[in-house]
């Protein structure tokens, strides 16, 4: 017990001695009174958001370094954007060193929550919901860090975002985990980015769990170097309601996990039951691009130890239903779309292609990505015993990273 | 048909002028409230309460000018629901702006400029909304909304911003209730930021590098002592309404100051790989066939950002055709479709092969 004690006096000298608490309660003025407390938080402070439903007309914002905002628990303290007129989210931070923590953020008509170019940001028991349910007309994101790094979500809860319930974009150094996710069209969605690990996490009625993509022509590129382990994912089957154009648009419904375009993820000890398509589904990015710099291929798959219940018995993708009566009637969980290849400025690229699947999986047998479904010759990829692809190492947050005492992240890396 | 806009510029900033001559002998009998810029309150480290206090103008109502306080238009605005703006700056006294290229001009700190958003009056006059103000700090940019009263006497700062109802008018001078937004200080770096850092969006040198009440801005600017460094043949850009101009430029002048604030590689929409400024010169970075990464709803069930030859296939087109939050481009300060602009953005999609 010393050590806890030790870490918990460390963190109290460590704080600035004049923090402050800034209180807010609902009255005739929500929008002007969080935003002033958002404006007048200086690094240190916590911006404390009373229990109360409060509404807001147009965006919030934060700018400042090391704040708290905190709210009285996600079904007390309760930011509902119904009357939004303006601003692509409800609560946009652009600071480091960010803790959101106790509240919720309803109906907002773009993203929730956004985070751009932040560095060690945390959401712990935060709710970002749609409250009419699954609706096209939905914002596109719940909790949505870009272009950062240190991303630690957990405890959360996202509903019927348009587009991927937690979407982490562009950033490095990301966790996320225990939190629950469900009638999203994706439920977790780690996007052109490296060193993620996505665990403990329950996906439950989405279109589709978890997806690790990667897409071409922007900034960052190279997703690589995710885990998804330890997941409840489960039948994941809501119709896709996603605006055509969205790359999630083209996602099947009743999909585990799909992986495109990236390296080195692993999807391993999860718990996978009753989707229609496909439990796990590894393919390339199928559109034509043009990018000297993108690779459309997925290489280093790794999926094994995971627990497979009933599945891939009406697969909701085009010959989906013809393709799993060639094959005794149901998708295997694993489905890879075989490919090797790709073409980049109308020349064929051939890649040597690596996956580790511990179990017999289905291959549609592409000549190259993009090629359509049906074109292939579908057959059993065997199982590649003796190819295994070390796991990345466990991710570890900074040791200031807002949120989370010392304490808690040398018992997350064991050390 | 009577030319709506002719060679001394944009007609807001003529009206802005013209209100400036016609109300000169009227402000001149009013009390001032500072013959000179405070440049003490300009540096502080809080701005005022009240925008007098800087003493940018000898007129309570903001019309005259003080000394090194210097009116100047863009050949290109950005679109702010139709409102008509006044725009000045000031250098303080020993020191100069500094031309550096034809992007951004040089301001040395305790420099400022001022942006009054109106609806002009049938006398020509400015009826004052707001005024804008970005100072120079040792520390970099701040950004300060005030908000005029109903007589415009007296601007309070808002600093979390402000709904007003406004009744103003569009281009062909239907009249519009307005739900104006005033920007709460954050809000504003959410089109001034680069690389997170405020920074003033119009004053770059190809923007100035045209005719305003008469003068060429960076000619009278030299000329008062102002401004150093011009080179004889500045690169310009078009005033995007004039006709005599290529489509391509007039298109790509009404992007760069309406969107390229925010989507270029440093700006608030770096994360969406699209890059509207005058400087991207083709290809997926300036949208065509480019698929969208992030924008939900927004895309309108439309494929790619620009689809040569097919505006009606095009996102960008549809979110600026837009006025519903969410889905409408800029997110920011614009509650109104700028019709002349989506008629050219159109036309120019159309173009593209």
């Amino acid at each position: 017990m010393l050590r806890p004690l030790l870490c918990a006096s460390a963190l109290a000298i460590a704080a600035p001695a004049h923090a402050k608490t800034i209180d807010v309660q609902p009255s005739d003025n929500d929008q002007e009174a969080i935003q002033l407390a958002l404006l007048d938080a200086q690094p240190g402070d916590t911006v404390h958001i009373r229990a109360g439903t409060y509404a807001l007309s147009d965006g919030l914002s934060l700018d400042v370094d090391g704040v708290t905002i905190r709210g009285d628990g996600p079904a007390a303290t309760i930011l509902s954007f119904k009357g939004q007129t303006g601003a692509g989210e409800g609560l946009l931070v652009t600071s480091d060193r960010v803790l959101m923590t106790g509240f919720a953020i309803e109906d907002t008509r773009g993203d929730a929550i956004k985070a751009k170019g932040v560095d060690r940001i945390t959401f712990d028991d935060v709710r970002a919901e749609w409250t009419n349910g699954p609706d096209a007309e939905n914002g596109a994101y719940g909790l949505y860090p870009v272009e950062s790094t240190n991303i630690l979500i957990m405890n959360s809860e996202v509903i019927a975002a348009s587009d991927a319930g937690i979407y982490v974009g562009q950033s490095d150094n990301i966790v996320v985990r225990d939190n629950r996710v469900h009638m999203n069209v994706a439920g977790i969605e780690i996007e052109n980015s490296t060193n993620a690990e996505v665990h403990d996490n329950h996906a439950w009625g989405n279109t589709a769990g978890v997806l690790v993509f990667d897409l071409p022509n922007l900034p960052k590129m190279g997703g690589h170097s995710t885990v998804v382990r330890d997941n409840v994912i489960v039948a994941n089957n809501t119709p896709n309601f996603a605006a055509p154009g969205n790359i999630v648009a083209g996602v099947p419904a009743g999909t585990g996990v799909i992986v495109m375009a990236n390296r080195n993820v692993h999807v391993v000890d999860n718990f996978f039951d009753g989707h229609a398509s496909a439990q796990v589904m590894v393919v390339g990015y199928s559109q034509p691009f043009e990018d000297a710099d993108y690779n459309p291929l997925p290489r280093d798959i790794v999926v094994a130890d995971n627990i497979f219940g009933r599945g891939g018995d009406d697969p909701q993708f085009e010959g989906g239903a013809e393709l799993a009566a060639a094959v005794g009637g149901r998708i295997p969980p694993i489905m890879w779309d075989g490919a090797a290849a790709y073409l980049r400025d109308g020349a064929l690229v051939e890649e040597p292609v690596v996956m580790h699947f511990d179990m017999p999986a289905l291959t549609l047998g592409l000549a190259k990505a993009g090629d359509a479904p049906a074109s292939g010759t579908p057959g059993m990829a065997p199982t590649t015993d003796g190819k295994a692809i070390p796991r990345p190492d466990p991710i570890v947050m900074p040791a200031d990273q807002p949120g989370v005492a010392p304490a808690d992240i040398a018992m997350a890396t064991g050390n | 048909m009577t030319p709506r806009y002719n060679d001394e510029g944009h007609r807001s900033e003529r009206r802005g002028f013209r209100f400036v001559a016609g109300v000169l002998g009227l402000a001149l009998m009013s009390a001032a409230p500072s013959s000179v810029v405070d440049d003490a309150v300009l540096t502080a480290e809080r701005p005022p309460m009240h925008f007098a206090d800087f003493g940018f103008f000898l007129d309570t109502g903001a019309t005259r000018p003080a000394p090194r306080v210097t009116g100047y238009g863009l050949n290109s605005a950005l679109f702010s629901d139709h409102a008509d703006k006044a725009r000045y700056i000031y250098v303080p006294p020993g020191d100069t702006l500094r031309y550096d290229g034809e992007g951004l001009l040089q301001f040395p700190v305790g420099s400022a400029m001022v942006k009054h958003f109106g609806f002009t009056r049938t006398d020509g006059s400015l009826d004052l909304i707001e005024s804008r103000v970005l100072v120079k700090t040792a520390a970099g940019w701040a950004a300060y909304p005030y908000v005029w009263n109903a007589d415009d006497s007296d601007a309070v700062l808002k600093r979390a911003g402000a709904r007003l109802k406004v009744a103003g008018h569009d281009a062909d001078g239907a009249p519009l209730a307005l739900d104006w937004r005033v920007p709460n200080v954050n809000q504003c770096k959410g089109c001034h930021a680069v690389a997170g850092e405020l920074m003033p969006i119009g004053p770059k040198a190809r923007n100035l590098n045209g005719s305003f009440a008469g003068e060429n801005n960076l000619a009278r600017l030299t000329r008062l002592g102002l401004l150093t460094g011009v080179p004889q043949n500045v690169p310009a850009m078009p005033d995007w309404h004039d006709e005599a101009a290529s489509i391509d430029a007039r298109a790509r002048a009404y992007l760069d100051v309406n969107c390229g604030h925010c989507h270029n590689p440093a700006g608030p929409a770096s994360n969406s790989g699209l890059n509207l400024t005058w400087e991207t010169v083709s290809g997926p970075e300036l949208g065509i066939n480019k698929a969208p990464v992030a924008a939900g709803r927004g895309s309108g069930g439309r494929h790619v950002a620009i689809a040569p030859g097919d505006p009606d296939g095009s996102i960008l087109l549809y979110r600026m055709d837009s006025t519903e939050a969410g889905v409408m481009m800029p997110e920011l300060a614009r509650t109104q479709r700028d019709g002349a602009a989506v008629d050219l953005i159109r036309e120019w999609i159309g173009s593209l092969e």
